[in-house]
């Protein structure tokens, strides 16, 4: 659906289900150059079973208007405005790579907004290769083929999709090159590298959290993700085998499954 | 700084499968199932609501195909594949995916015969117009776009008279339209060209042919480029709009890059049916393990009897873009560098008559309907492949009464050619042949 977040133009899919203001939301969050459709895989299983879901563009990315925002920090304030634009009070969190820096500003900054989040492939600081930072900000389409090589474990390299007949890579680096490298995607790695308040964001949040990592991760790996979740209050520590930094599509069943537990008990319907 | 992803070889061999998902097994195994179990009612549930990957029934998805799936995905470099029982099946799901009764398509007329038919005469039948154009004519295909125009479709090197369309202006043509292209790659397979990479949205192959490459096993597919976008106009509304099959889906938005292989699988796999078996798949995999090794030497032998052809006396005319006098072969040289193929065209001097009797004098390549086998094939497309093609049509696709197709296979050299100076030797004496 698309409505208006301070006066521009917001895309988010709803899992193929009308939005409810009845329904409890989760507000899903992509990560570095991305779109809604990487969580097309969690958020059509939420919204026909009982939750109103909002998997959205950021600004400046998919179908959403921009300029995409500059700073973790803005992109915290606007999940919260995003939640005050559709007028409900309160939201559970899902974000995915850069995703979960914006959870953790939004939920640190608005405590009272977030009843729970949950972090795939999350860490307190995303330091950029500075190769790959520069590529990315001059528009090289070259950053992407160094993202999704990076970006995906085993299967991603060699295949086995969890819906047939898509390919993890090829897909990943469409969504990003659909978009503007330079204008998503580079703008989206310097705000990853310039943010540095992760883990005192993390300190304050009291809310349930959720951190499912993949141990094949070479973007936020393992190490990193535990890190975070030792920062956090009240925090789990998922971890699946053999599965790189695009847990939610490498290993979708597995990380649907850990997060319907969890949402299940944190934020019930 | 280079990404160290797999390269074609290694892609040929690998793309799809992984061994530990597998039982260890190395090769890919063979999953001969109709249907999959589920893990309780809501997995059910979902799984039909396409909420979650996985399969179902082997009529939409199958755990070996979908290895053939990906890999050729891979190979193309493309976003997502759907592989079908044949590459007529291929054209036609995606034709039907795109198109609703009351739309047009602009059609290359140089096509394999069948393909033209179902353009020509099938098609109309269900509300979906084509006009033909040259493939050499790229105002043509410009011109032949209308306001209901979905498409436009075409072979890069048209069957069987070797003409190629100029895709690169062409696809820009169709984006300006706001239109998709579709390519049947068949006759280049990715290791010769990439369609996706020089302005199509989609690639069509039969499988059956070079990348399965032994004669053995029919299949076809449909690979998605991700880079069209259905939301940009209101021109596709069976991408855009809420699809009351799926509770009200809207493809487009739901899946973006990947939503017309999702609709071609959840609407057209689930009402037409036109599965791949796992046996045949696999057959496919088996071949696409050594397609470059195949076609590398497909391409050699081809450019040696292009050679033996052009300076033969019982040749009138040879078509293959790899000729500096032809009139593609600018083209051919920048979008075909590693070879235009073991597809040739030629005509033989005595016309029809000499034609029948070459075909019935020559042992080692085989008469046949098919091409891209191993072996080398022949045939009189006027009176087979093409023969259900009326005089105006066949004109449409230039095609004369005296062509012979050659597929070139990879056998020796030396044998090809001292077998088709057998059918020369036995052409030039027509009345012979006539009494025989």
């Amino acid at each position: 659906m698309k409505f208006k977040v301070n006066n521009k133009e917001v895309f988010a899919s709803t899992g193929g289900r009308p939005f409810d203001k009845e329904k409890p939301l989760i507000i899903f969050i992509h990560g570095s150059g991305l779109s809604h459709i990487t969580w097309v895989l969690q958020t059509r299983y939420f919204a026909f079973h009982g939750y109103s879901v909002l998997a959205i563009d950021l600004p400046g990315h998919g179908y959403s208007e921009g300029p995409a925002l500059e700073s973790i920090e803005e992109q915290g304030k606007w999940i919260s405005d995003v939640i005050d634009s559709v007028e409900m009070k309160e939201a559970s969190l899902v974000g995915h790579s850069q995703g979960c820096l914006i959870v953790l500003e939004c939920a640190s900054q608005f405590p009272e907004k977030v009843k729970s989040i949950g972090l795939m492939g999350g860490a307190g600081a995303i330091p950029m290769n500075p190769e790959l930072l520069e590529l990315a900000e001059n528009g090289d389409p070259k950053a992407v083929e160094l993202m999704m090589d990076w970006a995906h474990g085993p299967a991603g390299h060699f295949g086995g999709h969890p819906v047939p007949g898509l390919h993890h890579m090829n897909l990943g680096g469409s969504i990003v090159i659909n978009g503007s490298v330079k204008n998503a995607l580079g703008v989206d790695f310097r705000a990853c590298d310039n943010y540095k308040n992760g883990f005192e964001a993390a300190k304050k949040i009291k809310c349930p959290a959720i951190n499912i990592l993949g141990d094949r991760d070479r973007m936020c790996p393992i190490k990193a993700g535990k890190k975070l979740a030792e920062n956090l209050q009240n925090s789990e520590v998922e971890i699946i085998k053999n599965c790189g930094h695009m847990i939610l599509l490498e290993e979708a069943g597995q990380s649907l499954e850990i997060l319907k537990k969890f949402i299940r008990k944190n934020h019930p319907v | 700084m280079d990404p160290k992803t797999y390269k074609f070889d290694t892609l040929s061999l690998h793309a799809g499968y992984m061994p530990s998902k597998n039982a260890g097994s190395r090769q890919v195994p063979i999953y001969q199932t109709t249907s999959y179990m589920f893990d309780d009612v809501d997995h059910a549930a979902a799984l039909f609501n396409l909420e979650r990957g996985g399969h179902i029934y082997s009529r939409i998805s199958n755990p070996t195909v979908q290895v053939l799936e990906e890999r050729v995905a891979a190979l193309e470099g493309g976003t997502a594949a759907l592989a079908t029982a044949s590459g007529m099946s291929a054209i036609f799901l995606t034709i039907m995916t795109l198109c609703n009764a009351g739309d047009h398509v602009v059609v290359s007329s140089q096509l394999y015969g069948g393909t033209v038919n179902l353009f020509r005469l099938t098609l109309p039948k269900f509300g979906i117009k084509a006009t033909f154009v040259k493939p050499r004519d790229t105002e043509g295909f410009k011109k032949a776009i209308k306001e209901n125009t979905k498409c436009i479709y075409g072979e890069l090197v048209g069957n069987p008279g070797n003409e190629l369309m100029n895709l690169p202006e062409i696809s820009n043509i169709a984006h300006d339209a706001g239109i998709p292209v579709i390519i049947d790659s068949t006759y280049q397979t990715p290791y010769l060209f990439k369609p996706l990479e020089h302005g199509a949205d989609f690639v069509v192959h039969s499988l059956t042919k070079w990348m399965a490459g032994h004669g053995s096993s029919m299949a076809g597919i449909l690979v998605e480029g991700g880079k069209f976008d259905f939301l940009k106009t209101n021109k596709f509304p069976t991408m855009t709009e809420p699809y009351e099959g799926y509770h009200g889906l809207s493809f487009a938005e739901e899946f973006g890059p990947v939503a017309f292989t999702m609709k071609a699988r959840a609407e057209g796999m689930r009402d037409m049916g036109p599965c791949l078996s796992p046996q045949n798949a696999w057959n496919v995999l088996q071949g696409i393990e050594t397609l470059s090794v195949r076609m590398e030497k497909h391409c050699s032998n081809a450019s040696k009897m292009v050679e033996y052809l052009s300076k033969h006396d019982s040749v009138a005319w040879v078509s293959h873009a790899s000729l500096k006098d032809n009139p593609d072969y600018e083209l051919a040289k920048k979008l075909l560098p590693k070879g235009t193929g073991s597809m040739i065209a030629f005509g033989i001097k005595g016309g029809k008559e000499a034609g029948a009797a070459f075909i019935d004098n020559v042992k080692l390549a085989s008469h046949l309907a098919n091409v891209g086998d191993t072996r080398t094939l022949v045939i009189h497309p006027a009176s087979a492949t093409h023969s259900q093609m009326d005089e105006a049509t066949l004109k449409l696709a230039n095609m004369s009464h005296d062509m012979i197709r050659l597929s070139v296979g990879i056998e020796d050299i030396e044998d090809i050619k001292n077998d088709f100076e057998d059918g020369f030797r036995a052409a030039s004496k027509p009345r012979l042949v006539a009494n025989k």
